[in-house]
């Protein structure tokens, strides 16, 4: 419609100007959604480190084993939970674990430590437990053996090929002790875990704590986070006293906090970001409008109506806002996707800070649609909030004195 | 038939604590086909008296009645309508739309009124010819002369097919032989068309082209007389 083509035209008769205009969105664009990918890409390793690594998805186990993490409060899997698992199609997989406390001792040392059974393929799939493994071989359900902790290896003093001694409290209080041969060292990129983990098969560590069949947990996973929340609201709703179901970031309450406080952060810097630009466009469109009140006064003059002037005023100012918007998502989309292909090694103390708190360090990107769209989105609104000044003022605009301006 | 009849028109502006009566109870008629001049000293109210007649400012008592209706008494949105359908408008100056070509102004109100695309392509054509420059159907106003610019408002303002033409010294800005030439365009398009045309002036030129003279001071009619031309 003709309309348009003139709120298009009028764009381009001060060029630099509609250019810098929509320049400022263009570097907010920009600007916002790299800091969005990068936000949401550090929120998504930590999420998939503490997951990958360890907690999983989902848990399911006992509500006393909530409560209280002890060997008697654990379970025995029964076929209408095993149903409800199987059934669900949003999992991945899911692998059965016991996991208790135990002393841990070579020759002369001893140190506490956490034994998990784990179903060897099972917990591969899960957690990709094999790629830690630094030497030796991973574990198999027909011989014996462990897996121990690197940090741990190093402070018990034993390697490969070395045996140790397991000893401490079993079901119901029975003594639980065994001697191990070890199969071999795992190095995790998290040194938490380095220091105190303990792999075993699930038999063995059923037969250790004399807990035959009982498992303390059954970890659950799905494709990503972003698949999580049905899952999590059917398994919820199916998974019945005694048992429950606890999500990651339930697991994890202070990693949500993180996540939450620094994404607290980004939207502060991001409001500070729009708010600026969103008065640069303000000015403009204030220029733009006042310096043609003759102009626009003439149209009304000869028949053009109020409304349709409105319409042209508020298509300026939406082409600013879409044109900005646009070439930032062309240039932002292809960067971030760069660097989601291709994550940021990290170096010196932030490298080092990280990897202490169990995240590996890289700068990664986040390619999810909401970072991108959301900057289109705050863009549509900014330029709809604009846009009332020009449809007001077309509304307003005073005939007579216009045409004699 | 009159076209146009005007009933104790007034305007009193509120400048403060004076009130100015810029037209100041005008009565008068215009008939089909007139070509008339409206004089008088600056100030003496004339784009007052015309905007009110114009149907773009309200006002303060009396009536304006053109083909029979009660332009004050329309909404202001009927107002609007009927100013695209009725008038024609030529102002002093930046007449055009700056963005538009001058066939695409000349167009632009007919596509307002809805007219089909074939009869806005033809009329626009015939129209630019008429007023001489129809070999700058494809320019932009910015690329035309002061007097180029006016005959394209004169083309515009003819487009619609109104009622009469309101020009508010449309020969102002514009050098002798512009003048001279816009003034015999209008009033050939007056006899061509058989169009009302009203236009207020202080130029003696134009004054001179004029056959029926309205001169108003102080926002009163001072004298009104018609002229036999050639
Ligand atoms: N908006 C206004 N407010 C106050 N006074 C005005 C306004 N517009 C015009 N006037 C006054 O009305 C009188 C007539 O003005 P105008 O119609 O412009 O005369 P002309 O067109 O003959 O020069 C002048 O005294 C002018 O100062
Ligand atoms: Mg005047």
């Amino acid at each position: 419609m003709k309309l348009i083509i003139i709120a298009w035209r009028n764009l381009w008769r001060k060029p630099w100007r509609t250019v810098i205009t929509s320049g400022s969105i263009f570097f907010g664009v920009l600007l916002s959604a790299f800091m969005t990918s990068m936000q949401y890409g550090s929120y998504e390793s930590m999420i998939s480190n503490v997951v990958k690594f360890y907690s999983g998805y989902l848990q399911l186990f006992t509500e006393e084993y909530h409560e209280n993490k002890t060997i008697n409060n654990t379970f025995i899997l029964n076929d209408s939970i095993k149903s409800i698992l199987d059934n669900e199609k949003g999992i991945t997989h899911y692998t059965k674990r016991l996991e208790y406390f135990s002393l841990a001792s070579s020759d002369e040392i001893t140190k506490g430590s956490v034994i998990i059974g784990v179903d060897p393929s099972g917990e591969n799939e899960v957690t990709g437990l094999k790629k830690w493994v630094k030497e030796g071989t991973y574990l198999d359900n027909n011989s014996n053996g462990v897996l121990v902790a690197t940090d741990l290896a190093k402070y018990l003093q034993v390697g490969v090929g070395d045996t140790i001694v397991l000893y401490g409290q079993g079901y119901h209080g029975v003594m639980a002790a065994g001697v191990y041969p070890i199969k071999g060292i795992l190095k995790f990129p998290s040194p938490e875990l380095n220091k105190q983990f303990i792999y075993m098969t699930l038999n063995e560590s059923q037969e250790l704590f004399s807990a035959q069949n009982r498992l303390s947990s059954i970890v659950i996973m799905v494709e990503d986070n972003y698949h999580l929340p049905p899952v999590l609201k059917n398994l919820k709703r199916e998974i019945k006293s005694p048992y429950m179901i606890r999500s990651w970031a339930e697991l994890q309450p202070e990693l949500v906090q993180m996540i939450d406080g620094d994404r607290a952060g980004g939207y502060f810097m991001k409001s500070l970001l729009y708010i600026i630009i969103t008065f640069g466009i303000l000015g403009t469109i204030l220029m733009m409008v006042s310096e043609r009140k003759r102009e626009l006064g003439v149209m009304i003059a000869i028949g053009l109506q109020r409304s349709k002037l409105s319409i042209i005023l508020f298509f300026e100012t939406l082409f600013i806002g879409i044109i900005g918007a646009i070439t930032g998502l062309a240039v932002s989309i292809p960067i971030c996707y760069y660097y989601f292909k291709n994550p940021i090694p990290l170096t010196g103390d932030a490298a080092s800070t990280m990897v202490n708190m169990g995240i590996e360090p890289f700068m990664y990107f986040s390619m999810q649609p909401d970072v991108f769209y959301t900057q289109a989105f705050i863009v549509f609104i900014i330029t709809i909030l604009i846009s009332i000044y020009p449809v007001v003022k077309s509304y307003t605009l005073g005939l007579t004195s216009s045409l004699r301006a | 038939m009159n076209v146009i009849e005007i009933k104790s028109l007034t305007k009193i502006y509120n400048g403060g604590e004076v009130k100015v009566k810029a037209v100041n109870g005008i009565d008068i008629n215009f008939k089909q086909g007139e070509f008339t001049a409206v004089v008088g000293p600056s100030g003496s109210g004339k784009t007052t008296f015309l905007n009110m007649l114009g149907g773009l400012d309200r006002p303060t008592s009396g009536e304006v009645i053109i083909g029979g209706v009660n332009v004050w008494g329309l909404s202001s949105r009927q107002l609007i309508d009927f100013r695209m359908n009725n008038i024609g408008f030529v102002f002093q100056s930046y007449n055009l739309i700056p963005v538009l070509t001058a066939g695409e102004n000349v167009e632009f109100i007919m596509q307002l009124q809805g007219k089909p695309k074939k009869e806005r392509d033809l009329r626009t054509k015939e129209l630019l010819e008429a007023v001489g420059i129809g070999d700058r159907i494809k320019s932009r106003p910015s690329k035309l002369s002061g007097g180029q610019q006016q005959r394209v408002a004169v083309a515009r303002a003819l487009a619609s097919k109104p009622e009469f033409i309101l020009a508010d010294e449309p020969t102002a800005n514009l050098d002798s032989s512009s003048t001279t030439s816009l003034l015999e365009l209008m009033s050939q398009m007056n006899k061509k068309f058989n169009t009302t045309f009203i236009f207020a002036t202080h130029d003696q030129r134009v004054m001179d082209k004029a056959r029926r003279i309205v001169t108003i001071e102080d926002g009163k009619i001072l004298s009104d007389e018609y002229f036999d031309r050639e």
